[in-house]
């Protein structure tokens, strides 16, 4: 098999299907646009799948690269290659869009063939942000996966999706369209827009400070960090549990791979210059957003929350600069992209069946469905840290790598694990355990082959990382290496020495 | 002698083709019955179709004069005279079932654009004062008489005369600062006027005096703030196509004379128009913006962001740099087609005795009519520079045209006000989408308007993905135009 446009496959396979079930879905059945949006999105899995077999771990650079002049005015080329950070996460989105149609199978009934195909194309749309490196063509799969988020929680969402899906939208823009001007600013010293550039051009420390500001602005949106969070546990609790899954396993991923490509190597000084304050803001996450994680009565909310605390070890990590850290960080990443989405699903089984979302309407779930109570108590663990599941890996690295720079940020960070066990383990006692509240809930079904299947595999892959995390760090590592390389190029500046 | 004449009259072929053919629409519809209106209709585009040929059969591409340096014909003026003809074209397409609804559909419709078109035809290719202000003249009075066309139509009239006293004021202002800047160099020729500032600096008081002057009148022609208030009454008084008109089309001009007087002409005094411009890019774009945000009316808030867009493009010509001029005369030309899809979207859903004018009209459209909601989209994308359309590509290259020449803060301005225009472009959106139908019909089209109206929306898109051949054109023109 041919390997030379493997990336232009995997993002316009989905694309494209996305596009056919469009156009065909006045002449479709909902049943028929199901399963052909469930041959797509597996058909665009498996074209992933040979970037993970036939990619060579051994060497950090970028790979599979694609490159033609695509506006020679502007020196923008379309230009593909993935390294070690970038493939796990295109593998986790074109596995997630699986899931999604999966998990969509039933709960959506209006207009299935528009929703299957959005998230068919977002799917394309994020493994176009995760492997352009052309930072216009970045930009461009950046903002063109917006609409079909916006989309998607604006016409399935809940009864407030309005207000959720335009804060999503105008917070998320706000960070781009300083990120543009980042590029723009870039573009105009290196007159090129290509990524490798930009990490060579030489900039002087105060030009760092506001392009890293810059690009701050649009990532911390995305991950989220505190204090640019607000949009998400707005976004998470109206949209369909679909979106809720692909926002939450991919999309706050985009803003720490973006760090990891973007803001960290372009500005190199001033992320070690700002590493405090990036630092600080990640220990608030951390251990403040888990406190009002606790006090949250809605069950999406609190598991928005808890993202959010997760995604800070994230950024915690990076910032660290160390490899244990960074490795740590990535690892993070995915275990969230797996627990956050079987989070997000159970909620989801649990919405279908009852259509409210308050704890407090739960109660006894367990006695009318085991099997589900059993994945769910797992998952709410591997939440929480529990040893043998991802979770513990990537936090319990992190950890590691905060210790080695100064006890009190590892004290911190390692305090949040008995907040989130906290949180996790009492919303799973308010709503599994105890008596059954009322008739409905001694009523319920339990789970289907097909949501056993789903949450099946995500437990299998949570428990796979959290036993043998080295199937990660093995991709990782040396583009890890030479990340901190590159990082540390230049040596730590400690006062600052402004320049124009 | 006789040599040079007929050079010239070759020079100023399409003018005199367009010119021609407008004064046969007019006689002919003398002679036909109203059944037979799909005649003038045909011939118009005729009209279009030849000027095309004329035009693009002898494409410039080298300056040449006529008739003493009064006429330019260059790559510039050629590009823009194509893009006119094509606008023009999409116009008498969208605007026909519209205009038949309202029984407006009459010959002295055609005659009017057509001689809108020669005035703006001679607005892109003056290279004199005299000659702007002619072939500014010629489109604005049938501009004028256009917004009055449905004439019992009570905010039409008023609309029209508000549009009348204040362009007249405007085309005062316009000549008052040509007076003054012929006082001082002596000449109303762009060339002399250029070379006589270069080499004799004359009395600066009264030049920049001249230059305060005709910066208003342009100023009002495009529409930029503080010349603004026209506009959104305009807009809403006058019949939906004639504001399309009057909205897209005419803009080229403008652009066309503001940079032949300002680049060409008084480009030593670059650094006093420089600070105006900026200040008008500024409140433009902050104003246009904002205020869209508080209108309910469609075609207001269609206004508020015309005068926002102005603003991008008055940014890039305050660059003051060929690859400025460049990024405007793209943001010009896309502009154009994005506003042409609006108002076609706008005619589309309206019907005999109802006028798509509200934004409630837009409720639910995604369920009536998808595809339609679909254009709309992506058009409403373009407007809000979302990329992959080429909106995203105008507002970028204006961005980055300003960076270059120093303006840094003002472009974290722009970015921040563009995001504030996203946001009224996206509660269309969201009005399609998220909204329930207060209407179940599905709206019916005529073949030649939904085929016209997927070209132009999808070309929006396409030259989004693929942007380059477009802005070498606009490059080049302003490149082998202006030196």
């Amino acid at each position: 098999m041919n390997l030379t446009h493997i990336l232009s496959f995997s993002i316009w396979t989905p694309i494209f299907l996305g596009g056919l079930i469009l156009l065909l879905s006045g002449k479709m059945s909902d049943t028929q646009a199901k399963w052909f949006s469930l041959i797509s999105s597996l058909i665009s899995f498996l074209i992933t799948i040979p970037l993970y077999t036939a990619f060579d771990f051994s060497f950090g650079q970028f790979q599979f690269q694609e490159f033609f002049h695509w506006i020679p005015a502007f020196h923008i080329n379309y230009h593909l290659g993935v390294d070690g950070f970038a493939v796990p996460l295109i593998l986790l989105t074109s596995f997630t869009t699986v899931i999604v149609v999966m998990a969509s199978w039933r709960s959506i009934k209006d207009r299935v063939a528009q929703y299957m195909a959005a998230f068919l194309i977002m799917s394309g749309l994020l493994i176009g942000v995760f492997s352009a490196l052309d930072a216009m063509l970045y930009y461009i799969f950046w903002e063109a996966m917006l609409i079909p988020m916006f989309l998607v929680i604006g016409i399935w969402g809940g009864p407030n999706r309005i207000y959720a899906t335009i804060k999503f939208f105008l917070y998320t823009v706000l960070g781009s369209l300083l990120m543009l001007v980042a590029f723009i600013y870039l573009y105009l010293q290196t007159h090129s827009f290509e990524v490798v550039n930009f990490y060579n051009a030489g900039l002087g420390l105060y030009s760092q400070i506001l392009i890293f500001l810059a690009f701050f602005m649009a990532f911390a949106v995305k991950i989220p960090m505190w204090p640019l969070h607000t949009w998400l546990p707005d976004a998470h609790v109206e949209a369909p549990t679909g979106g809720s899954v692909v926002l939450a396993a991919v999309m706050l991923k985009l803003g720490a791979y973006s760090f990891m490509r973007f803001a960290m190597p372009i500005a190199p000084d001033a992320a070690i210059y700002l590493k405090d304050f990036m630092v600080t803001l990640s220990l608030i996450a951390i251990l403040y957003i888990a406190l009002i994680a606790l006090v949250q009565k809605d069950m999406k909310k609190l598991i928005a929350y808890s993202s959010i605390s997760h995604m800070g070890f994230v950024t915690l990590g990076l910032f660290m600069f160390n490899s244990i850290g960074v490795e740590g960080a990535y690892i993070q990443m995915i275990s969230h992209g797996f627990i956050s989405a079987a989070m997000f699903l159970s909620v989801g089984v649990l919405y279908d069946r009852l259509h409210t979302r308050e704890i407090a309407d739960y109660g006894g779930v367990m006695h009318a469905m085991p099997t589900f109570t059993a994945f769910a108590v797992f998952f709410a663990m591997a939440n929480c840290g529990l040893p043998g599941t991802s979770g513990f890996v990537g936090e319990f690295m992190v950890i590691m790598s905060a210790m080695q720079n100064n006890f009190w940020i590892a004290l911190i960070a390692a305090s949040s694990l008995i907040f989130g066990a906290a949180y996790s383990l009492w919303m799973v006692k308010r709503v599994f355990y105890g008596a059954p509240r009322n008739q409905k809930i001694s009523a319920l079904k339990d789970i289907s082959w097909r949501e056993f299947s789903i949450l099946s595999i995500l437990a299998v892959l949570i428990i796979i990382v959290g036993v043998y995390p080295k199937i990660i760090t093995d991709m990782t590592n040396a583009t890890t290496v030479q990340f901190l390389e590159h990082m540390q190029l230049i040596k730590p500046i400690t006062s600052l020495p402004m320049d124009v | 002698m006789n040599q040079l004449i007929q050079s010239d009259l070759f020079l100023i072929l399409p003018e005199i083709f367009v010119l021609s053919m407008a004064m046969v629409v007019l006689m002919t519809d003398l002679f036909i019955k109203p059944s037979q209106r799909w005649i003038i209709f045909a011939l118009s585009q005729l009209t279009l179709l030849g000027g095309a040929y004329l035009t693009g059969q002898n494409f410039s591409h080298e300056t040449q004069f006529a008739f003493s340096n009064m006429f330019v014909r260059d790559g510039l003026a050629d590009f823009l005279k194509m893009m006119s003809y094509v606008g023009t074209s999409l116009i008498f397409f969208y605007s026909r079932s519209y205009m038949k609804d309202r029984n407006l559909y009459r010959g002295e419709y055609f005659a009017l654009v057509l001689f809108a078109l020669l005035g703006m035809m001679i607005m892109i290719s003056s290279h004199n004062m005299l000659l702007v202000y002619m072939g500014l003249e010629l489109l604005s009075l049938c501009l004028y008489s256009l917004t009055a066309l449905d004439r019992d139509n009570q905010k039409a009239t008023e609309s029209a005369i508000k549009y009348f006293v204040l362009g007249a004021l405007a085309s005062g202002l316009l000549l008052y600062g040509m007076s003054m800047i012929y006082g001082a160099t002596s000449s109303l020729d762009l060339n002399v006027i250029s070379t006589s500032l270069l080499n004799h600096p004359t009395d600066h008081a009264i030049l920049i005096l001249g230059l305060v002057f005709v910066v208003a009148g342009l100023a009002f022609k495009l529409g930029a703030v503080p010349f603004q208030m026209w506009v959104p009454d305009v807009y809403e008084g006058s019949p939906s196509s004639i504001a399309m008109l009057i909205s897209s089309v005419p803009k080229l001009a403008a652009f066309a004379i503001t940079v032949r007087i300002l680049a060409e002409g008084l480009q030593s005094m670059m650094v006093d128009w420089k600070q105006m411009m900026l200040i008008m890019a500024v409140l433009s774009i902050g104003i246009g913006n904002i205020t869209a945000i508080a209108q309910t009316n469609i075609k207001r808030m269609y206004a508020y962001s015309t005068i926002s867009h102005i603003g991008f493009i008055l940014f890039g010509l305050m660059s003051g740099t060929l690859n400025g001029y460049a990024s405007s005369l793209f943001y010009v030309v896309s502009y154009m087609f994005m506003t042409l899809v609006s108002f076609g979207i706008l005619m589309m859903m309206s019907r005999k005795n109802f006028e798509c004018e509200t934004l409630e009209d837009f409720k639910g459209l995604n369920k009536r009519n998808p595809w339609y909601a679909f254009l709309m989209l992506i058009t409403m994308l373009s407007m809000a520079g979302i990329p992959p359309t080429v909106g995203f590509y105008a507002k970028f290259m204006v961005l980055q045209a300003a960076f270059d020449a120093g303006f840094a803060m003002f472009v974290v301005y722009a970015v921040m006000m563009a995001l504030v225009g996203m946001f009224y472009y996206m509660r269309i959106v969201k009005l399609m989408y998220f909204d329930e139908p207060k209407l179940k019909s599905k709206l019916d089209v005529s073949m030649d308007m939904q085929w016209i109206l997927w070209a132009n929306a999808l070309a929006l898109l396409f030259v989004g993905l693929v942007p380059h051949r477009f802005m070498d054109a606009t490059a080049q023109a302003v490149a082998l135009s202006l030196h």
